[in-house]
């Protein structure tokens, strides 16, 4: 952008300094088509039947076409991709894909492309970076956004941070479940910060488990493992898939079948075997195993180094000679902040990309390696739409002076506020009626329940307790602040959730098991009334040449 | 059997306090908690003022670097029994002024990180729309190793040159220098050399290799500025006996 419009400033606020960013962590790679046996067509197919339809198709199209382009452009800053012997950019398969069409760096993806860009962005001077700067609020006046209020982590300075358009870039919320890969920072700030401004938030009730993560720490063990070839087994060692209508066990990976079937069916699928006693049982719940000894300690090194480096350092196993212990984790909300096609949301002047943003081409379900690249495509669109907004708009608003005022005395008052409800308490009672209300299947009930737990402890949150008042790195202050944010976000959740009386994808709801076109083939939309509930309103999902059908993994029947 | 162990933090808060002090925590000692773990033991339960940066817990974002003990080590990767039966000292990362607590400021790495120039010069772009360039896999081998480094700091904290000489560029910079260098899409090495010759720090570089040992993804820092010495050297050579080869 700078190169096609000098005069653009850009300041990137970030809570931690950028590669210490949550896509450090992403591992198994990213989808593009580049292989001459492969089609647009194709991986528009497989996304819109993965998000079982409710993504939009015009995003859809737009996302697939985009997305070699910019995978290339990240090649030419340097990412350091896997290659063919041939010296192009390798591929490997990934879940829910009929094509080899997912390009990765080892099983380090994330982290490689996140360091590429971000040393990339060094080189340009107009980029002036506010690093461990804690945002608390948008500045929004006269119908648009003109900038964020922010914290300075290091000074506890407060200071108004003005731009004539903002984007949101700040991923998800996985930190609002109990057993996540997501990192400690993951707290919906961006989603809450656009919801308290009176933007929507879209299909919240679509939260993606993983299902194969480490017991008690949540580290994610990449689906990459079994694209190379792992399996997944019941206690039994029985490969209890092929009871779950994801095709029948081969002893090479099937593209869209069994362990390469799409991650909302193989965790509703261990659920039914839990349920069926088949599953194992330890300290931290029900697991099964996720068996790669067969590939070999060469294959393991070569492909997956980086799941026996966190088997071997966090859990104590060599899957070279053990099987691994897994279970379905908390890993991508498909929801979030509401935007179109070109990442502008309904505030005028504000902008949103990657996981914290929903345009939407995830649906109910999204397909593994398709993020990381939405992060590149959505990620250019936003930067042009908000260069353009801009350049529209000139000059600031009176009346911005004011909100910083009000922003800065919340902020005094909370730091020295005298409450007595521990932050830990409440973010654990939060975890618990998340995951039994709202987890992989969920019920008028328990959604209900979680409904009415949630209230309660939005009550005591505004009496929490503040031991640190210093002005210094005071991080009790910055997880007080992403309690909150999480606490918005889970009411949209759990009200999204509660209105959806139907099951889609990776939205199961016991007391509703079947998908409703008639009703539901729309999105949720979650506004926030004065009284911080949620109010939830519906836009019809947008189909353009692929009309709704049946999901099909495993071997047509 | 001991059921917790002792750890004993430095604290340390400008308002409060004009030089670091050690304060004690008993946490409990589980086989599967690493010392992170024990660190948001104490912060959830004991004492919500302590304050220190984590956030993957997988080893990979960089954050949790500390010293244990004296040695500078990922606190997310480190279990507390192989600590047992303590007590586990823990203190910010040395040689980096200290912000707060276990807080270190990294102004100065971040600054540094710039000169080094850590991306792709080219003298032409090729157009995106024809194609990535094209890299064998031996080619992507020369440089893999250096593109690995989670700048988590350990190994500045390890280095006794850096300790004396703030200069110095430091051995994570000097790798992804090299990162760029071994690149088979760069074209920078001219540039980069231009700045890294004057680096005092590297001659005075004693490969003792500590920046080796501690770093936790295997970057070989110390091999990096070996190979810069002898390019550096036979650069020198070159201008002084081809000068019109610059």
């Amino acid at each position: 952008m700078f190169e096609s419009d000098p005069t653009l400033t850009i300041a990137v606020v970030s809570k931690v300094y950028p590669m210490r960013s949550h896509t450090v962590s992403a591992e198994g790679g990213a989808a593009a088509v580049i292989k001459p046996n492969d089609s647009l067509e194709d991986h528009i197919y497989d996304t819109i039947s993965g998000a079982d339809w409710m993504c939009d198709q015009d995003a859809v199209e737009a996302f697939v076409n985009e997305a070699p382009k910019e995978m290339l452009q990240l090649e030419h800053w340097g990412c350091p991709w896997n290659r063919e012997e041939d010296g192009t950019v390798a591929v490997r398969p990934f879940g829910g894909m009929k094509i080899q069409r997912t390009w990765y760096a080892a099983d380090k993806t994330g982290f490689h492309m996140l360091h590429t860009l971000f040393q990339t962005s060094l080189k340009y001077d107009p980029i002036e970076r506010f690093d461990e700067w804690f945002v608390t609020r948008l500045l929004v006046e006269d119908g648009r956004c003109q900038g964020v209020v922010a914290v300075e982590l290091a000074t506890g300075r407060i200071q108004p941070i003005l731009g004539r358009s903002v984007i949101l870039s700040t991923g998800g919320c996985g930190k609002i479940f109990p057993f996540t890969t997501n990192a400690n920072i993951k707290n919906g700030d961006g989603m809450a910060l656009a919801y308290r401004a009176g933007v929507p938030l879209k299909d919240m009730e679509f939260i993606q488990y993983h299902p194969t993560g480490l017991p008690f720490t949540g580290i994610l063990i990449t689906e990459a493992s079994r694209a190379e070839g792992g399996i997944l087994v019941n206690k039994d060692g029985y490969r209890y898939l092929q009871d779950y209508d994801l095709g029948t066990p081969h002893p090479k990976p099937v593209l869209r079948s069994m362990e390469l079937g799409p991650r909302d069916r193989l965790s509703q699928a261990f659920v039914k075997e839990q349920e069926k006693g088949r599953t194992l049982e330890g300290e931290y719940g029900h697991y099964v195993h996720l068996d790669v000894r067969h590939l070999g300690e060469k294959i393991i090194d070569s492909r997956i180094p980086f799941v026996r480096e966190l088997c071997l350092k966090y859990e104590n196993i060599d899957p070279v000679k053990e099987m691994i212990p897994v279970r379905p984790v908390i890993h991508y909300v498909m929801g979030g902040v509401h935007t179109d096609i070109d990442s502008a949301t309904p505030l005028g002047g504000l902008f949103a990309a990657g996981e914290v943003a929903c345009v939407s081409i995830n649906g109910a379900n999204r397909l593994g390696s398709n993020s990381l690249t939405e992060l590149l495509v959505f990620g250019a669109r936003a930067g042009r739409s908000a260069a353009e907004f801009a350049k529209a708009h000139q000059g600031f608003t009176n009346g911005i002076e004011s909100q910083v005022l009000d922003e800065e005395n919340r902020l005094n008052t909370l730091l020295n506020s005298d409450g007595t409800e521990k932050v830990a308490d409440i973010r654990s009672e939060m975890h618990e009626t998340m995951e039994s209300g709202a987890g992989i299947y969920r019920s008028r009930d328990t959604l209900e329940q979680s409904s009415q737990k949630i209230r309660e402890l939005q009550e005591r949150y505004s009496r929490v307790k503040v031991e640190d008042r210093s002005m210094t790195f005071n991080t009790e202050l910055t997880s007080i602040l992403e309690l909150g944010y999480m606490l918005d976000v889970a009411e949209t959740i759990i009200q999204s959730a509660l209105q959806r009386e139907e099951s889609r994808g990776s939205h199961q709801r016991t007391d509703f098991p079947e998908r409703d076109d008639d009703q539901f083939l729309s999105h949720s939309l979650a506004y926030r009334e004065d009284d911080g509930s949620s109010r939830v309103d519906y836009l019809p999902v947008k189909i353009t040449k692929w009309p709704p059908g049946e999901r099909v993994y495993g071997e047509k029947k | 059997m001991a059921s917790t162990i002792t750890i004993e933090v430095s604290r340390y808060r400008p308002e409060e306090e004009s030089e670091p002090v050690f304060q004690s925590y008993e946490v409990p000692l589980r086989s599967d908690w690493v010392i992170l773990d024990g660190l948001n033991y104490i912060k959830n339960e004991l004492d919500g003022s302590l304050s220190f940066r984590w956030s993957c817990r997988m080893g990979v974002c960089g954050s949790c670097g500390m010293m244990i003990n004296g040695e500078p080590v990922l606190t997310c990767a480190a279990f507390l029994e192989s600590y047992a039966p303590g007590p586990i000292r823990i203190e910010p990362l040395q040689h980096f002024p200290v912000v707060r607590d276990l807080v270190t400021d990294m102004e100065d790495f971040m600054g540094k990180l710039t000169t080094v120039k850590p991306w792709v010069v080219r003298e032409e772009e090729k157009p995106v729309e024809e194609g990535e360039y094209k890299q064998t896999p031996e080619q992507l081998a020369d440089f893999k190793r250096y593109s690995m480094c989670i700048n988590c700091m350990l190994c500045y904290s390890a280095c006794p040159v850096y300790g004396l000489e703030p200069e110095f560029t430091g051995p994570a910079a000097i790798a992804l220098a090299q990162r760029y260098n071994l690149d088979s899409r760069d074209e920078g090495n001219d540039d980069r050399m231009e700045i890294l010759s004057h680096d005092e720090g590297i001659w005075s570089c004693t490969l003792v290799g500590e920046c080796s040992e501690v770093c936790p993804k295997d970057v070989d820092p110390a091999g990096a500025i070996q190979r810069y010495k002898l390019a550096g050297a036979t650069s020198w050579w070159k201008s002084i006996l081809l000068p019109w080869q610059k």
